[in-house]
């Protein structure tokens, strides 16, 4: 077995979901789904709406109590922790250092009556930063990282447009250098050239710090461009996973094969 | 059980102790949670001082003291030494307050965390949690809008390391009184039905930036009555050619300054 291959068996997964389920009512939700993320991945959840993709990444990202299973998370600051067996205030410790949560709609992801260098700096302020030159002075690069002029700096993200918006949202996430990102729809709702935008942004960043990305969409486009990973989704159960190029190109369950057939293939 | 309450504050200071705020003979906003604080401390023994604003012959002040000359039969004064209850809206005496007396402020809004989330479960939780990090996001917009930290008044503290409080609508030039005072402080806000409490000698610190501190107001001239240049000034407007002067808010304070010079003066003239 050579060197290489041993270091990769190595790594060990950031995240570990172990049978998760939570259901609203019968069908309804998602149901004992089980994966392993490792650093630096990037998995896509696709499905039609109303499959659980949504009810899934709320699960993992701590926001919703599953009814049964596991989610183990291998923090820099706590070490290996099972999400749902500690404490809330744990919970939302990560959720504001090592983990970032992008919105389909900025507007949940904003504070929209405050401008937009307090919203990149809030995070900055919540784990302790005092400094406003500082706060102000890396607000200003990670405006700039996501392809915003550094003069908005005070202006709301109300005067700003929906895909501006969008990438207000990732550097407001970023900027405490997250390990993990949940996305829903990130691209929901954007034209198809700023959607292009953003995609290509998305990728350079995550390539750049590293970023491991949980997506969820139900645009295979999205997915193929960013996703190296993909689970397919139906009636709140998982149908076929694997790489996405598989996935994609191969579909082995009658699904995931009308899925893919259903967009317009040039 | 406002009592039961009140025990409750001070021992947690800072915390805001819910409890069942009564039926009171005056509209909310008038004070009423002050009065019911003040009501259920009240003593025979006690002397009471109310001031609004610092004054002690406003209209309000006025009722508030009457209504409980009346009701408890105490006697009042407006002497700030004399009293062993304070009850008080938006300002904090300009005299050093002592270990035995208690100040009672009037509060509207006691969430200093509602500008930036309005559900009230997600605000107990941010107290909870101690994540106050948004807090200071109203810090950072003052900067960034006006070049330094522009909120004059309400301005937020940290009671013991622990609990971030509103201090009522005090201007901040009172907020250094509240840190290590021998009184103790009350807070009851009638509205909201909220109680809480500095105990005397408890650390009050003031949100800031390291590069932004904390900085009290200061006004360019001194009280045009006793020539005060440390204590809170009003702008008083004197006729309607817009004439103005600036005097002591505290006035028991200005006159007790006064008193002080013309007996200074007597003196020097016997």
């Amino acid at each position: 077995m050579s060197n290489t291959t041993q270091a990769w068996q190595d790594i060990e997964p950031l995240l570990s979901v172990q049978q998760l389920s939570k259901f609203y009512a019968p069908g309804k939700g998602c149901g004992d789904v089980s994966f392993d993320l490792y650093p630096g991945e990037v998995l896509g959840i696709v499905g039609e709406s109303g499959s659980g993709k949504s009810t899934l990444l709320n699960s993992l990202s701590a926001r919703l109590a599953p009814d049964s299973g596991k989610v183990i998370y291998r923090s820099e600051q706590f070490g290996e922790l099972d999400l749902y067996a500690g404490e809330e205030s744990l919970r939302r410790q990560l959720m504001r250092s090592e983990w970032g949560i992008v919105h389909q709609h900025a507007a949940d992801g904003l504070r929209m009556n405050v401008s937009a260098g307090a919203n990149i700096g809030e995070r900055l302020m919540a784990v302790g930063e005092r400094h406003y030159g500082d706060i102000r002075a890396r607000a200003e690069q990670w405006l700039q990282a996501v392809e915003i002029d550094a003069s908005r700096i005070d202006d709301k993200p109300g005067q700003f447009s929906g895909g501006m918006q969008q990438r207000l949202q990732i550097a407001r996430n970023l900027v405490t250098h997250p390990r993990l990102i949940f996305m829903d729809e990130p691209t929901g709702g954007l034209d198809v050239s700023v959607q292009a935008r953003l995609l290509d942004l998305l990728r350079t960043l995550v390539a750049q710090l590293g970023l491991s990305v949980i997506i969820v969409t139900h645009d295979l486009a999205v997915a193929r461009l960013l996703a190296h990973r993909l689970m397919v989704m139906r009636r709140g159960e998982v149908v076929e996973s694997g790489l996405t190029d598989q996935v994609l190109d191969d579909p082995q369950h009658p699904y995931t094969q009308l899925l893919v057939s259903s967009i317009l293939q040039n | 059980m406002i009592r039961r309450a009140i025990l409750k504050a001070v021992a947690i200071p800072g915390y805001q102790v819910p409890f069942g705020g009564r039926e009171m003979p005056l509209p909310h906003g008038w004070g009423t949670g002050g009065m019911q604080v003040t009501a259920s401390v009240i003593g025979t023994e006690d002397r009471l001082k109310v001031i609004d604003q610092g004054a002690d012959d406003t209209t309000n002040a006025i009722s508030i003291r009457r209504f409980f000359a009346r009701t408890t039969g105490v006697e009042t004064t407006e002497k700030t030494a004399d009293a062993t209850l304070i009850q008080t809206r938006h300002r904090v005496p300009e005299r050093p307050l002592e270990n035995g007396q208690i100040l009672i402020y009037q509060v509207p809004v006691p969430e200093p965390l509602r500008f930036i989330e309005a559900r009230d479960s997600e605000t107990r939780k941010m107290h909870a949690l101690r994540e106050y990090g948004a807090m200071q996001v109203k810090l950072y917009e003052d900067v960034a809008r006006f070049g330094h930290i522009a909120t004059s008044y309400d301005y937020p503290v940290m009671v013991n390391g622990r609990y971030m409080m509103t201090p009522s609508p005090i201007p901040k030039f009172d907020n250094p009184k509240l840190d290590r005072m021998p009184a103790l402080q009350l807070f009851g806000a009638g509205f909201e039905k909220r109680i809480y409490a500095v105990p005397p000698y408890t650390e009050v610190k003031s949100l800031d930036f390291d590069d932004h501190p904390f900085e009290v107001q200061q006004w360019e001239g001194n009280c045009e009555i006793c020539g005060s240049d440390h204590s809170f000034l009003d702008e008083v407007i004197t006729d309607d050619a817009g004439s103005k002067m600036f005097v002591c808010s505290d006035t028991d304070y200005c006159r007790e300054r006064l008193e002080a010079q013309s007996a200074v003066a007597e003196e020097v003239a016997l």
